[in-house]
């Protein structure tokens, strides 16, 4: 009965929103042009990463606090259960793992200089660091993470420090995250260093925490 | 009809599909892989109607990006939850309702 009621439901909510859809008119704010208008300023040539790292920075600082909120709870709920050792994988596998980790670690740097005129950028560069660790971890050439030490710690805040100290010191300008135009694209390229080394350690850290024996705790 | 258009009705219908799913699923895993669903849905709305007049809009593209990491997080966090949950008790599932 329920399982009917909630289909009949969706199928109604969907339909509605399809209608809605196919009747919308002419969006009524168009910032295409403003984006474009303004992109000499931006420090960056990429209309994304200007958006992203400039117009509205202050969703990507808000991002970074929320991925360091999630890893936190995860070391929360983890708790202290012992790593579990890396099981090695097919040598053949493991080779092809050692072949591909220094490309992967080439196109994270390509893609985080490309961010700034081409499709690229932080998250998608810590997101390729993040992939090649957890591709180490599954052919068992690095061990899952316990608790982390000091170093690790830095590491995971290094993003979000960043920018909250740039945001705290640009404050004078007289907004949120105004870069002065003169500096706007290196102080963009320093956020995103940042963006990409935490990023990529929150990332990983998200599987490699987790890869622990529960069933030994 | 545009392409941006389609992405967007698409997307509407990937939202339901996984709006039904989170309803109806007790099974933890796939209920976190329907809240993906609906999640991939709104990032397909929001590209796919910027998109309807035209060339693409970076605002809701930027948005969408900002969006998908925040969901891996989500998940990462939720599936953390569910492994805690099954060593603890031993089960993937929520309980049943009473009129299951």
């Amino acid at each position: 009965m329920k399982r009917i009621a909630v289909v009949a439901a969706a199928l109604v909510f969907v339909t509605a929103l399809i209608a809605a859809m196919l009747e919308l008119g002419a969006p009524a704010i168009d910032l295409r042009a403003p984006v474009a208008a303004h992109q000499a300023q931006s420090g960056v040539s990429h209309s994304v990463t200007a958006v992203l790292l400039n117009y509205r920075s202050y969703d990507t600082l808000l991002e970074i606090a929320v991925l360091l909120l999630a890893l936190l709870a995860i070391l929360a709920v983890v708790g202290d259960a012992p790593v579990s050792p890396p099981r090695a994988a097919h040598p053949v596998l493991q080779t092809l793992a050692r072949l591909a980790t220094p490309l992967m670690v080439v196109v994270a740097v390509y893609l985080l200089w490309a961010g700034a005129f081409r499709p690229g950028g932080a998250f998608q560069a810590g997101a390729v660091l993040a992939a090649a660790a957890v591709l180490l971890h599954l052919v068992g050439l690095a061990p899952g993470w316990s608790r982390p030490r000091l170093r690790l710690r830095l590491g995971l805040v290094a993003g979000f420090v960043v920018f909250l100290v740039m945001a705290a010191a640009l404050l004078p300008q007289g907004a949120l995250l105004q870069y002065p135009r003169a500096m706007a694209g290196g102080l963009i390229l320093l956020i995103e260093g940042g963006l990409t080394l935490s990023l990529a350690l929150i990332l990983a850290g998200l599987f490699l925490f987790l890869s622990r024996d529960e069933a030994a705790s | 009809m545009t392409s941006g258009l389609l992405f967007a009705l698409a997307g509407a219908a990937l939202f339901a599909m996984g709006m039904v799913g989170v309803v109806l699923i007790n099974q933890l895993l796939r209920r976190i892989l329907a809240f993906n669903l609906m999640g991939s849905g709104a990032f397909l709305v929001l590209v796919g109607l910027a998109q309807r007049s035209g060339g693409p809009d970076p605002v809701p593209q930027a948005m969408v990006l900002t969006g998908i990491v925040v969901a891996v997080a989500a998940t990462a966090l939720a599936l953390a939850l569910t492994r805690k949950l099954y060593t603890l008790t031993g089960r993937l599932e929520l309980p049943m309702d009473a009129d299951g």
